[in-house]
């Protein structure tokens, strides 16, 4: 049984006062979500990521299709006693200290009130909030507050964590260590599902991804296998500016510093790009094989996108 | 009372406590009821009456504008600064959320109207040096009034479901003015004729009847109140607030957070 399953679900928007027409927020969209799987959710800003996730923790209601976490239904009770979520720019009562907030939301979330003190302090602990366990929330920097939200959402040990733009606001140390609290979860057996727009976050830490772009999923399946279906590419360094030319003719993106040219071009144009240098008397000094990055598949598939509205017009 | 609906009356209440305008106003209520002292004083043979009318003034009308001003910002700020996020997507039912800022709310102002009714007490034992019989009337009427606080605190949460802060508050406020008036508009009511009279016989029973939870004039003079009317008003206010907290509900079940 998958984590987290969705069947066709869709989210429109009616706007307009007095010419009123339908927004598409999320296009139908069914997607499968293993446990214990990290899968990540990317987008551009805008493309929908929120939209599926407030959907999905039953804080607006789909225009069509369903949704099942764990097995069951949305509006189920015992399901959102499994779950966490940390919003994308997390707000919290800023009147609370960090432990009031937690001991609050344990509450809520139903842990022992034995538990409960033990709980608070381990997660505080957890995301190096301890220090200031104390101190009112309207105190703290947007990093603590992410950390706090992070805790929020792992505190009741739940088996999906849910989380929109965890890296969002974080320092370079903060986001390592986010990376590193997601990779724990993993270890720990639960399923992540994480919406960023930072693509190297979710290339380091992903079973699986899925691309969406404006309210419709372009593409799901594990890095390598999407990194694969771009086309490869190799990176040629030379010495003989003529060669130029030639080689954007067969599509290189050259930048030439002083006499050496760096040409990065399409696998295919290999053998032609190696003809054009020996014809022009240029000195190879090397060529290498680029690994196709998931930012490559993603702007691919956004280009083709873009190219296809083009054509359109 | 389902658990999750304490916790969060409970942060609630935290919630108002911690807000240094709640003590503003509550300063202000005590300052008016010291003042009252001050006008009873020189109000010579109706001390007790002056002090009385403008005392239990003083708690209501401060009472409401808590009620108001805290109730129009329980829903809408809660979804406007996306605290709620972390609250519904936990096992907390959308109506247990409303009726626990209900309750949090409701008993912040029985705690205010207790402080601000010992302050009332105080300045009466200054003036009087003694409580009378009659006195007694006096707890009733501050019952009525907290009434009044759960009506108003009820209708200024069903408004903070569907509309902005500021737009919450025009009508509350505007709803409280005309309930206020309720005894005048059943009267134009009998009088009017045709659609008018139409028209006004509705607004007089939809709008909240504020007039009969009125009776501080009738204490201050030491008249006694009748156990129908407090079992009329405790039974009519308790079924409006259950009805406007069902509207609150009903819209919010429904509603999208953005």
């Amino acid at each position: 049984m998958p984590a987290i399953e969705t069947f066709q679900l869709e989210k429109s928007y009616t706007t307009g006062f007095w010419r009123k027409r339908r927004v598409a927020g999320l296009k139908p969209l069914t997607v499968a979500v293993e446990p214990g799987e990290v899968f990540g959710y990317l987008g551009p800003n805008g493309a929908g990521k929120t939209t599926t996730l407030k959907l999905l923790m039953g804080l607006i209601f789909p225009t069509g299709g369903s949704a099942r976490i764990l097995g069951m239904e949305l509006s189920d009770r015992r399901m959102k006693s499994l779950i966490g979520f940390l919003p994308e720019q997390p707000y919290f009562y800023e009147y609370l200290t960090a432990s009031e907030l937690l001991e609050y939301y344990a509450q809520l979330s139903g842990v022992p009130g034995r538990e409960r003190t033990r709980r608070v302090q381990e997660m505080l602990a957890r995301v190096g909030m301890s220090q200031s366990a104390r101190t009112q929330l309207r105190k703290l920097s947007k990093g603590m507050l992410q950390r706090v939200g992070i805790a929020q959402a792992i505190l009741h040990d739940p088996k999906v964590v849910f989380f929109d733009e965890p890296m969002s606001g974080l320092d370079p140390l903060g986001r390592r260590e986010v990376r590193d609290l997601i990779q724990n979860l993993k270890d720990e057996g639960r399923t992540v599902f994480f919406s960023t727009h930072i693509l190297s976050d979710a290339e380091a830490l992903c079973d699986r991804v899925a691309i969406l772009h404006k309210g419709e999923l372009r593409g799901v399946g594990a890095v390598e296998e999407l990194t694969a279906r771009t086309q490869s590419k190799v990176e040629i360094l030379f010495h003989g500016l003529p060669a130029i030319t030639l080689l954007s003719a067969l599509g290189a993106e050259c930048h030439a510093t002083g006499e050496t040219v760096r040409a990065v071009l399409a696998e295919s144009q290999q053998d032609l790009a190696l003809d054009a240098l020996r014809r022009e008397g240029a000195r190879l000094i090397s060529l290498t094989p680029v690994r196709a990055t998931l930012e490559d598949y993603f702007i691919e598939r956004l280009g083709e996108r873009m190219d296809a509205a083009e054509v359109r017009r | 009372m389902s658990v999750p609906i304490a916790h969060v009356a409970r942060n609630t209440f935290r919630e108002a406590v911690r807000d240094r305008v709640l003590y503003n106003l509550i300063f202000f209520a005590l300052l008016l009821v010291g003042a009252a002292l001050l006008f009873g004083q020189i109000s010579i043979g109706i001390q007790r009456i002056v002090l009385i009318n403008l005392g239990l003034t003083a708690i209501s009308v401060f009472g409401v504008v808590i009620a108001i001003f805290i109730g129009i910002g329980l829903v809408s700020k809660e979804m406007e600064k996306k605290t709620l996020y972390t609250i519904l997507s936990r096992p907390v039912r959308r109506w247990e959320f409303i009726v626990g800022k209900f309750g949090g709310l409701a008993w912040t102002l029985v705690v205010n109207t207790f402080l601000m009714a010992v302050g009332f007490f105080a300045a009466l034992l200054l003036l009087a040096h003694h409580f009378e019989r009659a006195d007694g009337w006096l707890l009733v009427a501050i019952y009525f009034i907290i009434l009044e606080f759960v009506v108003v605190t009820a209708l200024a949460l069903l408004f903070s479901t569907f509309s902005s802060p500021v737009l919450s508050a025009v009508m509350a406020l505007a709803l409280f003015v005309i309930g206020t008036f309720a005894e005048d508009l059943r009267a134009f009511a009998a009088m009017s004729h045709g659609a008018t009279r139409l028209f006004a016989t509705l607004a007089a029973y939809v709008v909240p009847n504020f007039a009969s939870l009125n009776v501080i004039s009738s204490v201050a003079h030491g008249q006694p109140i009748a156990a129908s009317l407090i079992l009329y008003n405790t039974v009519y206010s308790l079924l409006y607030a259950a009805a406007a907290l069902c509207g609150a509900i009903l819209v919010f079940e429904y509603r999208n957070l953005k």
